[in-house]
Formats: C-alpha cells, sequence, structure tokens
C-alpha cells in the first residue's frame, strides 16, 4: 500500500504517515494532462508548422517555406474564401434554426399533458442517430428526386417535385443537420425552463401579465443562460460537420456545401495537399477557440454567480 | 406543471380546455414529424428492396427480415470495431481520467481550476485541427487502420469529458467522509478506491454512457485513420454512400442495428446527457 503526503489538502491537521513510494495527488493528474498534451497540442503545432510549407505529399522532397502564403490562398482565392462563408452560413444557420424550433418545442414541452415524459424521451432520438446514417437515409429514401419520399409528398400537395440536393444544396444540408440538433437545443432549453420558480410566473398571472409579457419579462430573461449554452456549444460543434456532408452532398454540388472540415479532407487526402490543409485547420482552431474562450469565460462567470 | 396560458379574468374553462388540446395536438405531430426520418428507415428495414424503392410508397406490406441477414455478413465486422473502439476508449479515458478527476476533487491546488479549464478546452480543439500531422504519425508508426489507433484518438476525444463529468461528481462527496478516513490514516490511494470510487459509480456510469455514444457515433477519425481492417459501423454505413435505389432496404436494416444500441443508451442517460452535454452549466 502507498501512503502519500497530501501538497495543499483542505484539511491538513492529521498528516499522513510517510513510508514507502510516495504518490501526491499532484502525480494523479499528470498522465490525463501528458495524454492530451501529446494527443492534442503536439499535433496542433505541427499543423501550425506545416502550413508555413509548400509541402504536398506526392512530391515530399520539394517542401519549400512560403511563410503565410498557405493562409493568404485560403482568404483572397475567392474559392476558398468561398468555403469559409460555407462554413459560418451552414453553422450559424442550423443554429438559429435549432433555436427557433427546439425553444419552440421546449415551450410545448413544458406543460402538463398525457404522454409528455415520453415524448421527451424519443424527441432526442435524431440528435443520437450517427451523423453518417442521417447523411444516407436523408439522401437517398427522402430526399431522392425521384422515389425520395418527400418528392411524393410534392407531388401529393400538387407541387413539382424537386431535386432537393442539386437545386438547394445548402438548404437541404442545413434542414438534415437541423432535424440532428434541435433535440440538444430542445434538451438544454427545456431544462433551462424547468428550472423557473413557479411563484414568479403565478405572481405575474395575478398581475394580469399576457402571455408574451410572461414570456418577455420572465421567461426570456431567465433562459438566458440555457440560451447561451446552447448557442456556444453548437456553434463550437457545427463549426466541425462532417460526416452529414460526407454522406450527403461530398461538398457539391461544386463547392456549394464545402465547409472547412471537408475542404480540409479533399485537400489532406484526396490532393495530398498538406499545406493547405493544415492552414485551413489553423484558421478552424483559431475560429473555435474565439468562441470556446468566451464559452469559458461565461461558464466560470455564471458558476461564481451561483456561489458554486 | 407549469402552463403558459393565462388564468386570470373569469374566462371560460372551456376555451382554456380547447387551447391546451390544441397545443398537446401540435406537440404530437411536431414530434411525429422529426421522428418520421427514423420511422421510414426503421420500416424500409422490414421491407423486400423493391418495396422499399417503390413509388408511391409501400405503407402497408408484410415485414420480412431478409434484409437483417444480408446485412450481417458486413455488419459484424464493423460492430466488433466499434464496441472494441468504443469499450476500450472509454476503459482508457476512465483509467487516466478518474484519479485525475480525484485529485482535482479532493486536493484542489491554486492550479486546479486553471487544469479543468484547460482540460476542457482541449475539447474544442477541433479534429481538423490535428488530423494532418496525426495521419502522418499514424502512418510512420503503422498505427493507420488498426484498433489501437482508433482507441488512442477516442479516448482523447473522452479525457477531457471524464476528468470535467467526474470532478464534478467527485466534488458532491461530504468532505467529512475523507477527513474521518484520514484520522483513520488512510493513503491517498486508499482514499480513491475506498472512498472516491464507491461513492461516484452512479456518475462513472452516466459518464461512459456518454462516453460509449460518442465513440460509437464518431466519424471523422473513422473515416480518415481507418480503412478495412479496423472500420467500425461509420464506415459501414458510409458505403453505402451512392446505394441509388439498389440496396435501400439493406441499408435501412444495416442502419437500425446501427443506431439502436445508441437510442437505448441515449433514451436512458437523458439526465445525465444534459449535464454531459452543457458541461454542468445548465443542470
Amino acid at each position: 500500500m502507498t501512503t502519500a503526503a497530501p501538497l495543499t489538502t483542505v484539511s491538513t491537521a492529521h498528516p499522513a504517515p510517510r513510508r514507502g513510494l510516495r504518490l501526491t495527488p499532484a502525480a494523479l493528474m499528470w498522465p490525463a494532462l501528458l495524454y492530451l498534451i501529446l494527443t492534442t497540442q503536439v499535433p496542433f503545432f505541427m499543423t501550425v508548422y506545416y502550413s508555413f510549407f509548400r509541402y504536398n505529399l506526392v512530391d515530399p522532397g520539394n517542401r519549400p517555406f512560403i511563410g503565410l502564403g498557405n493562409y493568404v490562398n485560403l482568404l483572397t482565392n475567392p474559392e476558398n474564401f468561398r468555403i469559409v462563408l460555407n462554413t459560418l452560413v451552414l453553422a450559424l444557420g442550423t443554429l438559429l434554426l435549432t433555436l427557433l424550433i427546439g425553444g419552440g418545442m421546449a415551450l410545448l414541452l413544458n406543460r402538463a399533458f398525457p404522454g409528455r415524459a415520453f415524448l421527451r424521451t424519443v424527441m432526442i432520438s435524431s440528435f443520437l442517430v450517427m451523423p453518417i446514417v442521417t447523411a444516407v437515409i436523408w439522401k437517398n429514401m427522402l430526399l431522392n428526386p425521384v422515389s425520395g419520399f418527400f418528392s411524393w409528398a410534392l407531388l401529393q400537395l400538387g407541387l413539382q417535385p424537386i431535386d432537393f440536393l442539386a437545386q438547394h444544396p445548402m438548404a437541404s444540408v442545413m434542414a438534415m443537420i437541423t432535424w440532428e440538433w434541435m433535440p440538444f437545443a430542445m434538451l438544454i432549453l427545456l431544462t433551462g425552463l424547468q428550472s423557473l420558480p413557479d411563484d414568479q410566473l403565478e405572481a405575474a398571472k395575478l398581475d394580469g401579465a399576457t402571455p408574451w409579457q410572461e414570456f418577455q419579462h420572465i421567461v426570456l430573461p431567465h433562459w438566458s443562460q440555457a440560451i447561451q449554452v446552447v448557442v456556444l456549444m453548437e456553434t463550437i460543434a457545427l463549426l466541425q460537420v462532417y460526416g452529414e456532408i460526407y454522406g450527403s452532398t461530398s461538398g457539391g454540388p461544386g463547392l456549394a456545401t464545402t465547409n472547412l472540415p471537408y475542404f480540409i479532407y479533399q485537400k489532406a487526402f484526396a490532393e495530398y495537399n498538406i499545406g493547405l490543409a493544415s492552414a485551413a485547420g489553423v484558421l478552424t482552431v483559431v475560429l473555435t477557440n474565439i468562441l470556446a474562450i468566451y464559452l469559458l469565460r461565461f461558464m466560470s462567470r455564471s458558476k461564481s454567480s451561483l456561489g458554486g | 406543471m407549469t402552463t403558459f396560458t393565462p388564468v386570470s379574468a373569469p374566462r371560460p374553462a372551456n376555451r382554456h380546455r380547447i387551447r391546451n388540446a390544441l397545443l398537446t395536438l401540435l406537440t404530437y405531430l411536431i414530434a411525429l414529424a422529426f421522428l418520421f426520418p427514423l420511422v421510414w428507415m426503421v420500416l424500409a428495414a422490414f421491407k423486400t428492396e423493391a418495396q422499399a424503392f417503390a413509388t408511391p410508397p409501400v405503407f402497408f406490406f408484410t415485414p420480412t427480415l431478409e434484409n437483417f441477414e444480408r446485412a450481417l455478413g458486413g455488419y459484424f465486422p464493423a460492430l466488433r470495431n466499434s464496441l472494441a473502439a468504443a469499450l476500450g476508449s472509454t476503459l482508457l479515458a476512465f483509467v487516466l481520467g478518474l484519479p485525475a478527476a480525484f485529485a482535482l476533487a479532493v486536493y484542489p491546488t491554486r492550479r486546479a481550476q486553471g487544469v479543468l479549464t484547460w482540460m476542457l478546452s482541449t475539447k474544442f480543439m477541433p479534429a481538423v485541427g490535428v488530423i494532418v500531422p496525426l495521419f502522418l504519425i499514424y502512418r510512420n508508426l503503422d498505427l493507420l487502420d488498426t484498433l489501437p489507433g482508433l482507441i488512442l484518438m477516442y479516448t482523447t476525444m473522452n479525457l477531457p469529458l471524464v476528468v470535467w463529468m467526474m470532478h464534478s461528481y467527485m466534488t458532491e462527496i461530504p468532505a467529512a467522509i475523507y477527513e474521518a478516513a484520514k484520522v483513520d490514516g488512510a493513503s491517498v490511494v486508499h482514499e480513491f478506491f475506498t472512498i472516491a470510487l464507491p461513492l461516484s459509480m452512479p456518475g462513472i456510469f452516466a459518464t461512459a454512457l456518454l462516453c460509449l455514444i460518442f465513440a460509437w457515433n464518431e466519424v471523422f477519425f473513422a473515416l480518415n485513420l481507418t480503412s478495412s481492417q479496423a472500420a467500425p459501423l461509420s464506415v459501414f454505413i458510409g458505403e453505402f454512400k451512392t446505394s441509388q435505389g439498389l440496396f435501400w432496404a439493406q441499408l435501412s436494416a444495416a442502419a437500425t442495428l446501427t443506431v439502436l444500441p445508441v437510442l437505448i443508451f441515449g433514451w436512458i442517460a437523458q439526465r445525465q446527457l444534459v449535464r454531459g452535454l452543457s458541461f454542468g452549466a445548465v443542470k
């Protein structure tokens, strides 16, 4: 049995006797820390390093240093800039849709009605489905212009069938990803609603507040924390969408649905352009981290305000 | 339960009831619309290929298990890899993460909050920011298309979650229990195994479910670091990408078998899902 002398314990009134191998609490942290440093920080710095070179695996010997050349290419070449724009449109558009639908659904589920617990449980299903399953099922069985269910539904409504993925590729991908992420927004927002004290609403009702006034002055302010969590977590996740695009449009037609992650996959694994792929990787990390820093600051603020 | 319907003035109770019923109906309709793609998939899994591809769509049919039989050939090797990758990475993340969570929760130093925050921040590292060097390193170390290679990456993905979640569960253990153990001369290792671990079993269970779900559903590393030998279910399903009506029923059967375990786990762990997904910011 090993004994240890705690470094800075909460209570040092009874120091443990020192004998044998000393295992300090700090030492317990190091395996996890080292692992994360080795698998995230080291490769990321390598990505940064590669991003300054013209480096193609087809000709690995010829690797000239080109400074910010890859970044300049990424941000000035209109084709590549389109991809940065696609990434933002996809992430922010989907975020907005999930917030609106998820918020509405959370309000609807926050009422007493038969089957409420069951609905709440099954409604999270689409969030649990593997992204690539979502993509192939939607692409083949729902969005297919000939045999897809949606085309048949349009015909029944007296409309013309649409080749969704060819004519409205971005909208289709956004619909698919909204379907996946709406339950996340719904779940977090519903949890937020349920922590709303009943007496506040009672008081507002007694004062004769209309439902809209109630929503505006009581529900919405109380909701702001949950909304911020949804906004930040989803933005970070949606900037990294990959499986859905890989499985449905493969970034096309043309570049219509290529976002940064898919672009990096294409550049690195189809064109072996390590330099440009690395620069796009760094750009994605920078974009994500701007949001993550804000998230962490927000979370420590809300934690301290709750006294924990 | 709270309702957002006004009860202010002496309104007729009837109007109230009708409105409530309509809202409930609306809730069910939206739920049905959102569940439809999954229902359609499961239905197609029991159709013949001709029925699955038919226009107009077939709603009533005699179910067949034929598709499942045909899908199983490719499904089993991929299932084995998915199980190994999910279980292996969850286990490794716990082996590395539990001691760290324990140290940070029970012996918080001044740096503890910083360490926690940093660990969480690695969760925000987009996979695309590390994939290029990882691919090159894996190629040099012969880790491409191997299960250990996949497990190592999934552990990276799940480790911050384990540390963060288990830290939050372990801080909930009353300090008095540790005090008592210290009086009896318990060592750090002793405290870890006899107090922290047994008392945080519910948290371990919830966190493990989340880790399994995330590893099972992961696509990016799976597609880019494996090809055949170690290909998990996500890669297997990806092969149906362009199945233009040829194998819709078979695809549906394979997809149903793939998402079913995660659905069941997710429904069970629903409450913990909120805690894990928001890193405890919303409870």
